[in-house]
């Protein structure tokens, strides 16, 4: 069954590109898709731009409204995603663990909905 | 059938958890299972009585419920391919079919216990769920024993399943990783159900003892299931040891009495002597842990002859090496009592004083009725019973539970001097 897993976390706890662990973390995130491909698990996935490049969008009242900035302002901010297809709750949990940026934030995980 | 008038109620004890544990694994949903379970015990429950009871109950019951679970999915779409399974097997078996190994039996209770207490659940959903599908308490029962309205309880167990349900939360054998992993969190809600029922915080009573009962039916069964685990038996001694003291804790009038002042030949000395014998089991697997050594402080008291013969420097020791592994603000108050019997009042004023001191402990023992009552108590042993008033006082302001409440309103009354 597909389950979401929603990565967020504080930018400023990651390596970033002009640092010293920059490489090694990318290689992380490529043998961590590659393993999820290889057993066929991999739905999807994306890694989004910066909370500063958000923009959000309301209707209200037929109005619509635009807002710069994501829809909740936080620390730790959704950085990207995957889509998975696996047997049941404990084998997403163990993926979701897997996830490099798992030790620097949260990732979410929930069903996604099968409609009848 | 037997003509033996055997009551359902007789079996339903081993037998709930047994049934439901196999169902799980046939039709692979816990509500269905529960559903199905529940229908053939109040089937057995009109069958029985006039018909007499099966020779082998078991066989009779999950029979009956795989038939209930098989209409249940006729009706429902949603679970169409586990019928033809299950329709498979019931059209194959026959009645003395119900039968499996003893070691299906033990995996299939350990998978729906480790499953109740899946970390995915929130604590009190696992203790819900713990109760009602391992023990076979009812929504009401359950909810009378944590103080909240039947139908927030219906909600609780109806949300933790819909989530077992949406995220197909695995009730399968756990693998020995897995196992213990998973361990700590089932004692830590069995011990909490007792704790509960030894000292309850909101009932009337001090002692809720059907609560207790439980507990150790819990513990009991985790102990068959795993049975060399060091800290499950330690649990289930810890429990059995500290409820062998249930008749004396407590007075006619329902009363707290102290521990120095309970009637030792009402303790329960065949209770004591399994709780020995557990605990003794388990020191075999030469690993420590918490239960085992709470446990050991059980038995000092349990097998001292009197309150002043107990080895109080035994016990000392031990609560020192429960604080090294993980200090608690209760431990440090259970420590410093120990301590001023060991070593006088004074000591005892000198230890309470140092983790009042404690800044994390400081705001969590000021809401402690226990923590002001043992000062009180240690004062009025040293004659300054304005001061041990005060503490009494303060015990009160943070007591909840009536009982409590009554005996601490006691001591005020025999501490303070008398009215001109």
């Amino acid at each position: 069954m597909k389950f979401m897993l929603m990565l967020a976390s504080d930018p400023s706890l990651e390596p970033t590109p002009d640092g010293p662990d920059f490489e090694a973390y990318m290689g992380e995130w490529a043998a961590y898709s590659a393993a999820l491909e290889e057993i066929g698990a991999l739905v999807g996935g994306e890694a989004l731009q910066g909370a500063e490049t958000a923009t959000t969008v309301q209707v209200r009242d037929g109005e619509r409204v635009v807002t710069d900035g994501p829809f909740i302002e936080s620390k730790e901010v959704l950085g990207g995603f995957y889509l998975i297809d696996v047997a049941d709750l404990d084998a997403a949990l163990d993926w979701a663990a897997r996830i490099p940026n798992a030790r620097f934030g949260s990732v979410e995980v929930r069903p996604v909905m099968a409609f009848e | 059938m037997s003509s033996a008038r055997l009551d359902v109620a007789d079996v339903f004890r081993d037998e709930w958890p047994r049934l439901v544990a196999r169902l799980v694994r046939d039709v692979g949903d816990v509500g269905l299972a529960e559903d199905a379970a529940q229908e053939a015990f109040v089937e057995a429950a009109r069958r029985w009585p006039e018909r007499g009871s099966p020779d082998v109950p078991a066989a009779w019951l999950l029979t009956t419920a795989r038939r209930k679970a098989i209409d249940q999915l006729r009706r429902s779409k949603r679970l169409t391919d586990r019928l033809a399974d299950l329709v498979v097997v019931e059209d194959g078996a026959s009645v003395a079919d119900g039968a499996e190994t003893p070691g299906d039996l033990v995996d299939d209770q350990l998978a729906l216990l480790l499953g109740c207490c899946h970390p995915a659940l929130s604590f009190d959903a696992q203790v819900a769920l713990t109760l009602r599908i391992v023990a076979g308490l009812s929504s009401a029962q359950i909810a009378r024993a944590f103080f909240v309205s039947e139908s927030t309880m219906t909600r609780r167990l109806t949300r933790s399943k819909s989530k077992i349900r949406a995220t197909n939360l695995a009730f399968t054998r756990p693998d020995v990783a897995t196992l213990h992993e998973r361990l700590p969190a089932v004692s830590a809600i069995i011990y909490s159900i007792f704790t509960e029922g030894h000292a309850s915080a909101n009932a009337p009573t001090l002692v809720r003892g059907d609560l207790c009962d439980e507990a150790i039916w819990l513990g009991t069964l985790v102990h068959q299931l795993v049975p060399d685990d060091p800290e499950v038996s330690g649990l289930l001694a810890l429990m059995l040891l500290i409820d062998a003291r249930r008749a004396t804790r407590t007075d006619e009038h329902g009363v707290p009495v102290r521990l120095a002042a309970q009637d030792r030949t009402g303790w329960d000395a065949a209770q004591i002597s399994t709780g020995i014998t557990t605990l003794a089991n388990a020191y075999g697997a030469r690993r420590g842990g918490p239960y085992q050594f709470q446990a050991a402080i059980a038995a000092l008291h349990a097998t001292a002859a009197t309150f002043d013969d107990t080895d109080w420097a035994a016990i000392v020791r031990l609560y020192e090496v429960l604080l090294a592994r993980q200090p608690s603000a209760v431990l440090g108050l259970n420590h410093a009592v120990a301590v001023s019997q060991r070593d006088g009042m004074a000591a005892g004023l000198r230890a309470l004083e140092l983790i009042e001191r404690h800044e994390p402990f400081a705001e969590e023992l000021a809401d402690y009725p226990y923590f002001h009552s043992a000062r009180g108590e240690m004062l009025a042993a040293l004659n300054r019973s304005s001061e041990a008033v005060s503490a009494f006082d303060q015990a009160l302001a943070a007591c909840t539970n009536e009982a409590e409440r009554t005996h601490l309103a006691v001591r005020i009354r025999e501490l303070s001097p008398p009215n001109e």
